[in-house]
């Protein structure tokens, strides 16, 4: 922030007037909101909502001791390590591809980068058609396999659509920052290697992924993100958290105990927990790109 | 390189081509489903072909009628969606760049904590403090409205940040020169800044409409008036009819109409939309 060098107006009044419009709506729609789930989170109603209590950190202490919310949270961990591992795992097998070949790496880019655009809860409705036990293509494919599909009676199978869902979405993010990455490598390391003898996997191993890691270190940070908190549209639209509550994540408990449950204390509890959760990602996602920086 | 060349063109083509048909293999269905009549979607030999009744479909889903569509005109969600995204998308971008530029090129009082009241806001994402944010907008009696949909969605910093960076990278000369030749801060606004950042804002601009456009949560838990309804949360409402067969011959074509213009913008406005997206995580 320190930027002495540049040269700057001296007004007074007229900075307030810019910061204006910027501050009122950050107070009024992101700060305050914050604050009351702050406050409510140590205050409880009763069953009528007639009455609140001061409760202290007891709604804290109900949700820590509580085996649904750690639940929730062993779901949301299987569900962003195993969206997070298939879409890059995808996306990093296309990208290294798509560095590779000499013709139509822009053809290929082309018609891989638009899911980005395709709303989370859009994405979901597709892949439920395509997994819908009795209109579904695949689950028709997978019975003539002899694997019997119905996510909407089995958790585990509920799990696996909403990570295909939301692993599809993101696989043209982590595409392109993947091949920025691997644009930015130097042929000539490769050409060196390959005629010191190192293969292609070889060199892939040797060269290619130490060189991506502040790239792949990034996009882990993204994807985790992206799979706790962007993710809320596939789960409601596909899953609404079942079956039972095999894939409600904490992101979408907060919104079925607060709303559905209208447990206010408890989910302004959840809530405060999860804004911690999210700086403690903001900290790291800026440590990096300071280091970035000085790459 | 040393290996043969041809086996490994061959193998990365075939690889990509898997790909992009994975990546395409959702679309297609959803197309072909779009093409037929619930009672072949619902036979139990699943149809893999287009079939005749692609614009009956879609003349249904337009004009309305039948039990299965919604109480609201197609042509309404589709309209709000756009309101909302071009509502957020200029919005954010009109506040954006005037708090960027107050805070880059002015020193005053408590500049450094307007930043830090900008930037903790990154932290906050409305998933997870749903509940108040809705209480907030309810006080202020914006359930139901286009100013509750956009409003509260238009603060977030990440778009402030991107241009304060972008101010950051250019030369301090510019703004000497503009004051010898006896601008002032708006004239160096408008004739100045503005102009010169012309393509970020460009690119921020398609990043933030599939930003509005694809708001799900929100409008979801604000809008009870069916009249408000966005197209995406649509979609949703048409499959939530509880024991009621789905009717995919009208979800999957009010399904690809929901996708088309977010798609549309970034096949169109590629290069505009990689930079804005490698800018906004920077």
């Amino acid at each position: 922030m320190s930027h002495t060098t540049l040269p700057v107006f001296r007004q007074r009044g007229l900075p307030w007037l810019l910061l204006l419009p910027q501050l009122t709506v950050t107070l009024l729609f992101f700060i305050w909101p914050a604050g009351q789930a702050v406050w409510q989170s140590f205050w409880m109603e009763d069953a009528f909502g007639l009455s609140t209590e001061f409760v202290g950190f007891d709604n804290y202490r109900q949700l820590l001791t509580d085996p649904a919310y750690y639940r929730s949270l062993w779901t949301t961990l299987i569900f962003s390590a195993g969206v997070t591992l298939l879409s890059m795992g995808l996306s990093l097998l296309l990208a290294a591809m798509a560095d590779q070949v000499v013709r139509g790496a822009r053809f290929y880019r082309n018609l891989l980068i638009w899911p980005y655009a395709v709303a989370p809860a859009i994405a979901g409705v597709l892949w439920l058609f395509l997994f819908h036990p009795t209109v579904g293509v695949l689950a028709y494919l997978l019975d003539c396999l002899g694997i019997d599909w119905n996510h909407f009676l089995r958790g585990d199978q509920a799990l696996l659509l909403v990570v295909i869902a939301a692993a599809w979405k993101q696989i043209s993010y982590n595409f392109l920052f993947f091949l920025a990455g691997l644009q930015a490598i130097p042929a000539s390391l490769h050409e060196a290697a390959a005629i010191d003898g190192a293969g292609p996997l070889r060199r892939f191993y040797s060269i290619t992924f130490p060189l991506l890691s502040p790239t792949t270190f990034f996009l882990l940070v993204v994807n985790l993100v992206y799979a706790f908190f962007d993710t809320f549209g596939i789960i409601h639209a596909v899953t609404q958290g079942g079956p039972g509550d095999t894939t409600t994540t904490l992101v979408y408990k907060v919104y079925r105990d607060g709303f559905i449950g209208l447990d206010l204390g408890g989910s302004a509890a959840q809530s405060v927990l999860l804004m911690l959760l999210v700086g403690a990602l903001t900290v790291v996602q800026f440590r990096f790109i300071e280091r970035k920086v000085q790459y | 390189m040393v290996e043969n060349r041809r086996a490994v063109t061959l193998i990365s083509h075939l690889i990509l081509w898997f790909g992009v048909l994975l990546v395409l293999f959702p679309i297609w269905i959803a197309f072909v489903a779009s093409s037929h009549s619930s009672e072949a979607l619902l036979s139990g030999t699943v149809p893999l072909w287009p079939g005749d009744r692609l614009l009956l479909n879609y003349r249904q889903i337009f004009l309305g009628g039948g039990q299965s569509t919604l109480g609201v005109p197609l042509l309404r969600m589709l309209f709000n969606s756009l309101v909302m995204a071009l509502g957020i998308a200029f919005g954010k971008i009109l506040i954006s760049v005037l708090a960027a530029y107050a805070v880059v090129f002015f020193r005053f009082r408590l500049r450094m904590l307007c930043f830090w009241l900008i930037f903790v806001t990154l932290m906050l994402p409305v998933e997870v403090r749903i509940l108040p944010t809705f209480q907030v907008v309810a006080d202020l009696g914006l359930l139901n409205s286009y100013t509750g949909l956009t409003l509260p969605l238009i603060a977030s910093a990440t778009a402030t940040f991107l241009l304060r960076q972008f101010y950051l990278t250019l030369p301090p000369e510019l703004l000497e020169a503009a004051r010898v030749d006896g601008a002032g801060p708006i004239r160096f606004l408008f004739d100045i800044l503005l102009p010169l950042s012309r393509t970020n804002l460009a690119a921020l601009f398609v990043i933030l409409f599939i930003y509005g456009w694809n708001q799900y949560l929100w409008p979801l838990l604000i809008t009870t008036d069916e009249s408000y309804y966005t197209i995406v949360m649509g979609v949703q409402r048409l499959l939530a009819v509880g024991d009621n067969e789905v009717q995919w011959n009208i979800v999957m074509p009010t399904t690809l109409l929901a996708m088309l213009p977010p798609v549309g913008v970034v096949l169109i406005m590629q290069r505009l939309f990689i930079k804005g997206l490698i800018e906004t995580e920077k």
